[in-house]
């Protein structure tokens, strides 16, 4: 019975936030762009730029020091190999001296209350159903808001700082926690890891770092806010979560973006680091702009997301939904390090029209008793190509490793495509690893089943699929599963005909 | 209520029905027989508005309105009710979840406020006595691994959650044991009024014992050959169908 007005409550909260007019407001509804006074650098990508941007964000010795060696490298990947090409993706060839690096908000100073904040910029939030104000206490939820490249506003600073939790922007950070960042800034994933990390490394505009203390269990869900808005300006956010022994934090991500001409780059890097005893839960809804129906457009979405269970029975659970992006390449990885550390990977992708996604997960076994699960729900609809590929490694000292991947595929109509790409790399006799594989499709009888009881198409659609995705999407926060609910409808709209 | 006038559909190009007239009355209850691939469960396929099949010729009207230019969905809202033959199974989404999807939508479209959490469960509370189902049902996901009598408890379940004016059980019989034959022939008569109608169609006369019917229509060949009243279904019992064939050779 707890269950049953669990999902009651759940559906009626879906209900009361998804008018159905808005829904069928088929255009992507964040289409839009605000009018914010934005300071720009010029277009391209050099030492220089490099070392402008470190400059303008006022960054010490050491971080300009970071960011060369990693530029370095990327210049080096360039010229010897270009772009990787081992996805199952086409990807355009990218320009990289066509994008603008770097775009903040002009802002005089550091603001004090919300009341300084541009008032473009809160309507700019407002449209997208994000309070910055009291409400978000209410809602118990503290807002890091990224728009663009630069924190606009911190809320909750103070009330975290009590706890002894640093929750700010990653420049922020560098400039007042230097000592924490050297130590973990890009541990998890150095600039070498691959050629958008590099790129990312060397030219990172912001992000948010947290840092749970020892013991301390944070009261509330940490939230950050993605935006692209300059016109042209490719996105590289930065994002660094230290838990420390013994805590506790769940941290939301969710990504809207304007609609746009040109295709927008992003290579965002997340790392996580949980120590003993502690426990991270790491939620993203990823709705950057996919393009239009003919693939014109939308987001280039190339992220490096990665966590390391460095303590004994230390935990990581990614949880993404991901209906958004032209392109997604994106494999939110665990590396089980310490014993009895546990690794949780629950996704769903949604790709409609032309959009291509490669995702999935690795899961490296280190530490002795570790265990992974991995729950992949693929959607596939329109002429899109969605690929789960997937990474378990058993270390040769991993004993009693144990691993359960599903992966399943759900397509819609006869022009799209669902792969599935699992890897085994098992080293120790005593690891266990299960996978399993499914691939469905909504079948005509199911609708019109759902059609004879009143329930139009759309809805029926929507009603399957959050079904079929129930599993991932209950790992969410309830506000998140809300909008997730409400995505995965929107996305599929008009691809049952 | 429901008035049918010279129907004809095909599937996959063949035709099915070829011709039917029918028509029926608030508080009525039709059965209609006759032998396999006569057309019965497309006659309550195109009735419903299955998009695998299609009308050549012919009109429909329901409560006045033209019951062929009606979407599938308008017309369960409207008040058309098929109990499904094999009911759909659809994984992961709860009973609950899909109840209230379909009485909400038809609150809409009647122009209704949506019934609240706590109303909506008590009202599925009382329904469930119907039918005699038990609150694991409801929280389990649409029919999936439901067994053969738990699939038609559940559809006049939805029944009597939806209240339709218009209820067609299409071989809900089939597939169930003596016990769960009463479970759910008595529900249907539980929730039988003057105001709705019901068309059963079945082979057998076991479930006509509990629904009696006022009128027995034999489908034939995609017609109605014959109609008379409940004594025809003893008379089928007894014979078969084979003095029809007879009568009417194809």
């Amino acid at each position: 019975m707890a269950t049953h007005n669990a999902e009651l409550a759940f559906n009626t909260m879906k209900e009361e936030q998804n008018n159905i007019e808005q829904i069928n407001a088929e255009e992507y509804k964040y289409g839009f762009t605000s009018d914010i006074d934005t300071e720009v650098i010029p277009k391209g990508l050099s030492e220089d730029v490099v070392r402008l941007i470190s400059q303008k964000k006022g960054e010490p010795e050491f971080m300009l020091d970071f960011r060369l060696k990693a530029f370095r490298h990327w210049q080096k990947l360039y010229e010897e190999k270009g772009m990787p090409t081992w996805a199952h993706l086409t990807i355009p060839e990218i320009d990289f001296q066509n994008i603008i690096y770097y775009a903040a908000p002009k802002q005089k100073k550091q603001l004090e209350s919300l009341d300084e904040v541009d008032p473009a910029i809160r309507e700019t939030f407002d449209k997208l159903g994000i309070s910055l104000d009291e409400q978000k206490k209410l809602s118990n939820v503290a807002v890091d808001a990224v728009l663009d490249s630069s924190s606009v506003k911190t809320t909750f600073h103070a009330e975290l700082a009590k706890k002894g939790i640093i929750f700010c922007s990653i420049s922020e950070a560098i400039k007042n926690h230097p000592d924490l960042i050297k130590q973990y800034l890009g541990s998890v994933v150095p600039h070498t890891d691959n050629f958008y990390a590099a790129l990312n490394a060397a030219v990172f505009s912001d992000g948010s770092f947290v840092y749970i203390p020892k013991g301390v269990r944070c009261p509330m869900e940490l939230s950050t806010y993605f935006r692209i808005n300059a016109m042209n300006t490719g996105q590289f956010e930065r994002t660094l979560i230290v838990a420390d022994d013994e805590s506790y934090v769940s941290y939301l991500e969710g990504c809207t973006a304007p609609q746009r001409d040109e295709n927008q780059l992003h290579a965002a890097i997340v790392e996580i680091v949980v120590m003993n005893n502690a426990e991270v839960k790491y939620s993203t809804v990823q709705n950057w702009y996919p393009g239009d129906k003919d693939g014109k457009g939308g987001i280039y979405n190339f992220v490096t997301k990665r966590a390391i269970c460095k303590g004994d029975n230390s935990k990581i659970s990614w949880t993404q939904v991901e209906t958004g992006s032209a392109i997604t390449w994106k494999y939110p990885s665990c590396i089980l390090k310490g014993n009895n550390s546990v690794g949780e990977f629950y996704s769903v992708a949604v790709t409609n029209n032309h959009q291509q996604a490669d995702t999935g997960t690795k899961m490296i076994h280190l530490g002795k008793n570790t265990k992974s699960t991995i729950i992949s729900k693929g959607i596939s609809a329109g002429k899109s190509q969605n690929s789960y590929r997937g990474l378990v490694r058993v270390a040769k000292d991993a004993d009693g490793a144990r691993n359960y991947s599903q992966c399943d595929s759900l397509l819609m109509g006869d022009k799209c495509g669902a792969h599935t790409f699992p890897y085994a790399d098992i080293h120790n006799p005593t690891a266990q690893v299960e996978h399993e594989a499914t691939t469905s499709k909504i079948s005509e009888d199911q609708i019109f089943y759902c059609n004879q009881r009143g329930i139009k198409t759309e809805d029926a659609i929507g009603l399957i699929v959050n079904g079929y995705a129930k599993d991932v999407l209950s790992k969410l926060p309830l506000e998140f599963a809300v909008e997730a609910q409400k995505l995965l409808q929107i996305s599929l709209e008009n691809s049952v005909g | 209520m429901l008035k049918i006038e010279n129907l004809h559909a095909t599937v996959d190009g063949k035709e099915i029905l070829r011709g039917i007239n029918l028509e029926i009355n608030e508080g009525e209850v039709h059965a209609i027989m006759g032998p396999n691939g006569s057309g019965k469960s497309t006659l309550s396929a195109v009735l419903a508005g299955n998009p695998a099949y299609t009308v050549t010729e012919g009109k429909v009207t329901f409560n006045g309105k033209d019951l062929l230019a009606m979407s599938p969905e308008d017309r369960a809202n409207e008040g058309l009710f098929l109990s499904f033959q094999y009911p759909v199974e659809i994984p992961g989404v709860s009973m609950t979840n899909f109840m209230k999807a379909a009485l909400n939508g038809k609150r809409k479209y009647q122009g209704l406020e949506p019934l609240s959490a706590s109303e909506f469960l008590k009202l599925q509370r009382e329904k469930k006595k119907f039918v005699e189902i038990n609150n694991d049902l409801t929280n389990r996901s649409v029919n999936e691994g439901f067994s053969g009598g738990e699939k038609k408890k559940n559809e006049i379940f939805q029944m009597a959650m939806l209240e339709p004016t218009l209820r067609i059980l299409d071989e809900t019989d089939s597939g169930l044991d003596i016990d769960a034959l009463r479970i759910v022939a008595t529900g249907v008569t539980k929730l039988k009024n003057e105001k709705n109608a019901t068309i059963v169609i079945t082979h057998y006369q076991r479930l006509l014992d509990y629904i009696v019917p006022d009128y027995v229509h034999i489908l034939y060949h995609g017609r109605i050959v014959m109609t008379d009243t409940k004594d025809l279904v003893q008379k089928l019992e007894k014979d078969g169908y084979d003095w029809i064939k007879e009568q009417f050779p194809d």
